[in-house]
């Protein structure tokens, strides 16, 4: 029964029928919908791991314990994998293993454009490439022989235009391979000699790769139509992921394809042979040239990155364009269209934070999560972020450098499940190397910005169910802090207070910042609250927070009443008592 | 030949659902179909778009300038901010429904005066209507997706009144059933 799929449903859907029956991951765009499209299938354990290198070693824990397991991750989540994943692809398995990362040609969601086909090389991790979602589907199920046939773990590379489309998919039965017995094996210590063979084995393994790339079919050759020339010229494309069809939408059947579904290892003889008779071969693929390098370290020379970009992503209007082929016209008007850029919800608890953050002008490092959009204005309160938890550590060297003037201004600013992921390891730097930094975790009992997963500080699982729950003052306290307070981020003045006490306190503390996300389902919000026009003077002081509820019109304030949840924030920046019931 | 429909709007205004209703149908049609959208950031109130191919077969997930057949927007703003994507002789769909974006709100930038008139003295084809206030009248706010569908199915009429129903039917939660048969009607006969 056909039916329309996304992407990451269709890999949730292949490892069902592979089989798996463990899957840990942490929630990142474009990967996010995997796991939760997995843990609907009562036959598999689903999990959400504090963060991806815990995900890792706990998938490949599963299969030495003898079942398929598999973990999913965004392109940067790879990097805080990097160091279970060179490892475990050496030491081998017990069961299949599946990596799904998911690359944001574009930066949809990301904060980075990284190609995440390199760590297949660095890893020396088969990778294989859908391009649409019953590939998806099938190359989970291939990716699970290929692992167990070679004992390896093999990567499925999605990106967001495969991941997060809706495409036509046909499932199967699933199938229920038998647990595989573990064995005590002394060469699984990876240490000196047992390491030094495993390499060994891995390089073997590689060239086993390349023969299963030449022959296996998972890259196939389409063949143009007969004599079909695009600018006088017999062109041969050679592609994968998204790239291959964007160029079928561009060509149709005017080129021949090499359409590559195995991107590590490369097959060579396969690449030689296509090359042979064409009078130009160009290399389709987003960000970096990695096939165009190995077409060129094969002595084949092809046109790549001197026609295409590497940065951002591709259409086929763009291949179109770096052709000089024609592209369709279309139409525009004069009007200057203002952006419309995401912002914090009504009644967003990050929101009196960033206000009172961005009022004191205090320098703000800032982490990964929909707190970042407290950069954007008129909040304007945020200085930099570079990735999970850098916000804690980033501020320990800052305020290194910067002695008592970064100590007593500046703040770190970090999620629940962000802190969880990577801010612990940070505030230990912090109360251990003794900078007197200022660190405010805010707790909104969520992982917001991908769309509501629970996490270690939430006390339930990915299925919403009881679970274990970390105590996010004991632990700061056993971390080494002794100033941990809580302050509502509704209370202006109780938020304005903590801030100035702790930055003035001659020791290191944290400030949890506690409200649950607005959009948690059962959270009970305030009525509505209103803005007295006859009170109102026009001053814009209750605009200064940014609310998308707030809006000026006549010279007077309003609120939306659909939008308003009766936070009540807006209310204690009028000096005129104009907002209220 | 491969038809495009664009779906655009403002995060958590239901366009998701709208191209879940839409892809249902045409898979039933017998198309192939590809349905491409944005999650993540974009959905804090942020500019969404939703694109939906279908035909023969169909390689791209995505449409590019000048390649849209249709266009539903669900405010004013967004049909202005994705014309671009429209094909010469392309229909724009759109609630004439104005939300302002934060840099109007701040003061940054002017919500501009006009866009349906220059929409359509830039040679697009426009139709515009209060589909909120259907939405409403049919029994909330919320049904405005269903509203702009119900219009957009007038410039398909290969697709049978059953078959939508049907959409509706295995698309909107059961209980909001009857009030989205009411917004498609409306929206349909507006």
């Amino acid at each position: 029964m056909k039916e329309l799929m996304l992407g990451n449903k269709a890999v949730a859907r292949g490892m069902y029928e592979a089989g798996c029956k463990v899957i840990s991951s942490y929630p990142g765009t474009p990967s996010t919908e995997i796991t939760e499209e997995a843990a609907k299938y009562d036959e598999i354990y689903c999990e959400w791991a504090p963060n991806e290198k815990v995900a890792l070693e706990a998938a490949h824990g599963a299969t030495l314990g003898g079942v398929r397991a598999a973990c999913a991750m965004k392109h940067v989540g790879l990097n805080v994998a990097a160091d279970p994943l060179f490892t475990i692809s050496y030491q081998g398995l017990n069961a299949g293993l599946v990596i799904c990362v998911a690359d944001d040609p574009g930066m949809h969601s990301s904060q980075n454009e990284q190609d995440s086909r390199h760590y297949a090389f660095a890893a020396k991790v088969p990778m294989l490439e859908p391009a649409d979602s019953e590939e998806s589907r099938l190359f989970v199920k291939e990716a699970y022989e290929i692992s167990e046939k070679y004992n390896t773990p093999v990567f499925i590379k999605m990106c967001t235009r495969v991941a997060h489309s809706q495409s036509v998919v046909c499932p199967e039965e699933r199938v229920e391979p038998a647990q595989v017995p573990y064995v005590k094996d002394p060469t699984k210590v990876m240490m000196t000699k047992n390491s030094r063979d495993a390499h060994v084995r891995v390089e073997q393994r590689t060239l086993d790769l390349i023969q299963y790339a030449e022959t296996s079919g998972i890259n196939r050759i389409e063949e143009c139509a007969e004599g079909s020339l695009v600018n006088g010229k017999k062109i041969g494309v050679i592609t994968s992921s998204t790239s291959y069809q964007y160029t079928k939408e561009v060509f149709g059947d005017k080129v021949s394809v090499l359409k590559l579904g195995m991107v590590y290892p490369l097959p060579e003889k396969l690449i030689k042979d296509f090359a042979e008779g064409k009078d130009e071969i160009y290399v389709i693929e987003e960000l970096d040239p990695i096939i165009e390098n190995h077409c060129k370290q094969l002595g084949i020379q092809v046109h790549g990155k001197d026609t295409f970009p590497i940065c951002g992503e591709f259409s086929q209007n763009l291949i179109k364009k770096c052709m000089g082929m024609e592209e369709p016209e279309y139409t525009t008007i004069d009007a200057q269209i203002p952006g419309r850029p995401p912002v914090m919800c009504a009644g967003c608890p990050h929101r009196g934070i960033f206000y009172i953050l961005h009022k004191k002008k205090i320098m703000v490092y800032g982490d990964i999560g929909c707190y970042t959009l407290g950069a954007v204005a008129p909040l304007n309160a945020m200085d930099l972020n570079v990735c999970m938890g850098a916000s804690c550590s980033g501020l320990h060297g800052f305020n290194k450098a910067m002695g008592e003037a970064g100590e007593s201004n500046s703040v770190g600013v970090i999620g629940d499940s962000t802190f969880m992921h990577s801010g612990m390891t940070g505030i230990t730097d912090i109360s251990y190397n003794m900078s007197n930094s200022t660190v405010i975790i805010l707790d909104n009992s969520i992982t917001g910005m991908t769309g509501h997963q629970q996490n270690p500080t939430t006390g339930k699982n990915l299925r919403g169910e009881p679970a274990g729950k970390v105590d996010l003052e004991a632990l700061c306290r056993a971390l080494g802090f002794n100033r941990v307070r809580v302050v509502d981020p509704y209370d202006l003045a109780a938020v304005e207070t903590a801030v100035t006490e702790e930055l003035a306190a001659k020791e290191p503390s944290i400030i949890i910042s506690r409200r649950p996300c607005v959009m948690i389902k059962g959270t009970v919000h305030k009525p509505a609250i209103a803005i007295n026009q006859d009170k109102c003077k026009g001053c814009k002081a209750c605009m200064q927070i940014g609310c998308p509820a707030i809006s000026f019109k006549d010279k007077k304030a309003h609120i939306d009443p659909t939008l308003c949840i009766g936070c009540e924030v807006c209310k204690q920046m009028c000096r005129f008592d104009a907002i209220g019931m | 030949m491969t038809k495009n429909i664009m779906i655009v709007g403002v995060g958590g205004q239901g366009t998701l659902l709208a191209s879940k209703m839409l892809g249902y149908v045409l898979l039933k049609q017998g198309y192939d179909v590809k349905v491409s959208e944005v999650h993540g950031m974009s959905q804090r109130g942020g500019s969404v778009v939703t694109y939906v191919r279908y035909g023969e077969k169909v390689y791209s997930p995505v449409i590019d300038k000048g390649e849209a057949d249709v266009i539903i927007s669900f405010e004013q703003l967004e049909a202005a901010r994705w014309v671009e994507f429209l094909k010469k002789d392309g229909v724009i769909i759109t609630n004439t429904q104005k939300m302002e974006p934060m840099p109007v709100i701040t003061g940054a930038a002017e919500y501009p005066e006009g866009l349906i008139e220059q929409l359509t003295a830039a040679g697009s084809k426009v139709d515009a209507k209060d589909f909120l206030a259907l939405a409403e009248e049919a029994g909330s706010s919320k049904a405005v997706n269903i509203a702009l569908m119900g219009r957009f199915s007038t410039y398909f009429p290969d697709i049978t009144d059953e078959q939508w129903q049907d959409a509706i039917e295995k698309n909107v939660p059961a209980k909001f059933l009857e009030l989205n048969r009411k917004a498609f009607e409306l929206g349909r006969n507006a």
